[in-house]
């Protein structure tokens, strides 16, 4: 995944609470190949597209074309464990969601994929919404190394866990750090099958589609 | 040192703690349905194996169809992804229940039947319900597309041990007073994120009085309330519960691993990094108005006025959800008209839930259409054997086969646009039940009293007498 440090873009402000992955991405769109992109189903049913009316949402209006900000209220990402949600946001461009929370699952997603979930204080997210960058456009200026955000005059901190900091400055795949510790899980699987014989799953007996009906 | 459940299973699992904080976790069981196309893709990618397809099994729920299976499915993109789960699941050697497989059902009901959910075992799937198999005292939880990835390549997850939380709720829940209720009632009271960030360890006398059943429905909604996961300790109920299913250890095996989930429950001194505690006797019938679970209230109420509300964000939210439901402040509850109903899902799928509804239904019409799906085939030949069918039938009502069905609309099943569903699943989303629609979460028992009457209404109004 690519390394993230700075970024500055327009911001496309969202002033809503629990902002949920089903609106991130409607389910109707997950059965589509990762290929084709997801950014055009992000925040779908709230964009009218497709209802012949013009989207009067901000993530189509010209002027905040190349957006990698969102700002949104609080438990932002919540719900399914979809990371079609965090492709949606990608695809559209979006690197980095400030909110005063988020969904667990979400937030962990949007490191995997390289997106900032930068956590601020209710009341800064309400003066982020409200500020003129954010409300006429402008670009915002977001340092993960420097955990700030500058908005025209504004200076707000943000809080990340300093382990996904790390990970999102160096672009890591958990994947390779997980390779590295084979010797470990080989040892801990030896002793764990000693430890929890019941843990096991039963082989042999018991596959499945062969098995009598049972009521 | 005094140890919780939650740190009890974390222990047994971390094969390695990182200097930052992150551990290592070893996974017991790997559930996947058709949403798990992307993480395959990813593993292709790297042209990686399963490291361990014996502790990994497909379930196709997302995607089936709940009406006229023999036929087919004949969209072909919904096709695809039921064809596409059967497909990597054979080139990877992992076991499958499939569409066609007399166990099929929804991945959070029917894999607990198999009785491969069990005390004491980590458990993961790419679906956020996985908290519903914590009510057996497992360490279970929700992950996305790469995590998927990552245990299907090593049967391991890093994760960062998440805070403690004990909810607790005391005495004796009233008559017609569900899991359902309970849980909508914490979430109403502690918020969507009340529980961010934690593993949720449900405890109390009213707890342990619950079946089985009632621990998965409330498990089940931990994430509802932001919760990582939510569990139960381990007890009588659950071992009764688990003799003697398919993939349970058996015999003399069973006795040893009972002997071995006992001493999981939490000591009695241990700490938790946050409480919460309710009074049973103050939980009544529940139900969402708004477009979160933490829009509930009980029944007898009404929809709160936002311009009573301090706080200016929770204000617009709440006017918000008014817009999108199409309801004003102040209307009671009992008030509000419905135009179907949906009975189902991993929330409240389970053979008790259809008897609590059709205990509501028997000898009554329903006034509006409805659709009952039960939460797998097991469940469903069960309640035929006990003429439960019949009575659904009877008051009018659709009598589906076992899927995700309404909860999520991903088969086809959807609540049109504008109209209003007294639905027994999980989440009051904008969209969730089809784009447009309006839900009301509620129990089973609620929904059937909400379809006899065409209206939101307390079940207990109908159950006089009855039970
Ligand atoms: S029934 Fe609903 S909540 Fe449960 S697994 Fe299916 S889609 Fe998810």
């Amino acid at each position: 995944m690519e390394p993230l440090n700075i970024i500055e873009t327009p911001a496309i402000p969202l002033a809503l609470a629990n902002v949920d992955t089903d609106q991130l991405i409607p389910a109707r769109f997950m059965k589509r190949p990762r290929a084709a992109g997801y950014g055009p189903f992000l925040l779908y049913d709230l964009r009218n597209i497709g209802t012949g009316q013009a989207s009067d949402s901000l993530l189509d209006d010209p002027q905040r074309a190349g957006a990698a900000v969102m700002i949104a209220r609080r438990n932002f990402g919540c719900g399914s464990s979809r990371e079609a949600a965090v492709y949606a946001l990608l695809d559209y461009g979006i690197r980095c969601v400030i909110a005063p929370s988020f969904g667990d699952i979400f937030a962990s997603n949007a490191i995997k994929n390289g997106v900032l979930p930068a956590r601020v204080s209710e009341a800064d997210a309400e003066e982020l919404l409200a500020s003129p960058s954010a409300t006429e456009g402008r670009a915002i200026r977001v340092d993960l190394a420097a955990q700030t955000i500058i908005a025209g005059n504004l200076v707000v901190l943000f809080t990340i866990d300093p382990v996904w900091k790390t990970q999102l400055l160096n672009g890591w795949d958990d994947i390779d750090l997980t390779m590295a510790e084979r010797p470990a899980i080989d040892r801990f699987r030896a002793q764990d099958l000693r430890a929890r014989p019941w843990a096991a799953v039963p082989d042999g007996e018991n596959t499945f589609n062969n098995d009598p009906v049972e009521n | 040192m005094s140890r919780t459940i939650i740190d009890k299973l974390w222990d047994a699992h971390a094969i390695t703690t990182r200097e930052d904080g992150m551990s290592l976790l070893w996974i017991d069981r790997h559930l996947l349905h058709e949403g798990s196309f992307h993480a395959f893709d990813q593993l292709d990618k790297r042209a990686a194996a399963v490291a361990h397809p014996e502790a990994t099994f497909g379930v196709a729920d997302h995607y089936v169809p709940t009406r006229g299976r023999a036929k087919g499915i004949a969209n072909s993109e919904i096709a695809r992804m039921v064809d596409l789960l059967k497909e990597n699941t054979q080139r990877h050697h992992i076991r499958l229940i499939g569409l066609d497989d007399s166990r099929q059902g929804i991945v959070h009901v029917t894999i607990p039947e198999q009785g491969l959910t069990l005390p004491g075992l980590t458990i993961v799937c790419g679906d956020s319900h996985t908290s519903t198999h914590g009510a057996f005292g497992a360490y279970a939880f929700g992950i996305g597309a790469s995590e998927v990835a990552h245990v299907l390549m090593t049967q391991t997850l890093w994760q960062k041990k998440p805070k403690r939380m004990r909810i607790t709720i005391e005495g004796a829940l009233g008559s017609g007073i569900t899991a359902k209720d309970v849980a909508l009632t914490i979430i109403a009271r502690i918020g969507a994120d009340g529980a961010q960030g934690c593993a949720i360890e449900y405890a109390g006398s009213a707890i342990r009085c619950l079946s089985m059943e009632g621990r998965m429905t409330l498990c089940n909604l931990s994430i509802e309330a932001g919760g990582r996961l939510g569990l139960v300790a381990p007890d009588e109920t659950t071992f009764a519960w688990l003799q003697g299913r398919s993939f349970a250890p058996q015999a003399k095996a069973f006795d040893e691993a009972v002997e071995a989930w006992r001493a999981l429950g939490s000591d009695s001194d241990a700490k938790f990094d946050r409480e919460a505690s309710f009074a049973a006797r103050e939980i009544a019938p529940t139900v969402t108005w708004g477009v979160s679970p933490e829009h509930a209230a009980p029944i007898d109420g009404a929809i709160p006025d936002p311009a009573n509300i301090r706080d200016a964000s929770r204000a617009a939210a709440v006017r918000d959800a008014l817009a999108y439901m199409d309801l004003k402040a102040g209307t009671s509850l009992a008030a509000i008209r419905i135009d179907r109903v949906f009975i189902g899902s991993c929330t409240n799928g389970r053979i008790e839930d259809l008897r609590a509804a059709a205990a509501v239904l028997a000898g009554r019409q329903a006034v509006v259409p409805g659709l009952v799906s039960p939460g797998s085939s097991r469940v469903k030949r069960q309640a035929e054997e006990e003429g439960l069918d019949r009575i659904f039938r009877d008051a009018g009502l659709e009598w589906a086969d076992s899927g995700c069905s309404m909860c999520v609309g991903m088969n086809g099943d959807v609540v049109a646009a504008g109209e209003r569903c007294a639905s027994t699943t999980n989440r009051n989303f904008k969209g969730r039940q089809g784009p447009g629609a309006r839900t009301h979460l509620m129990s089973p028992a609620m929904a059937a009293a909400a379809a006899v009457r065409g209206q939101l209404t307390d079940a207990r109004e109908l159950l006089a007498g009855r039970t």
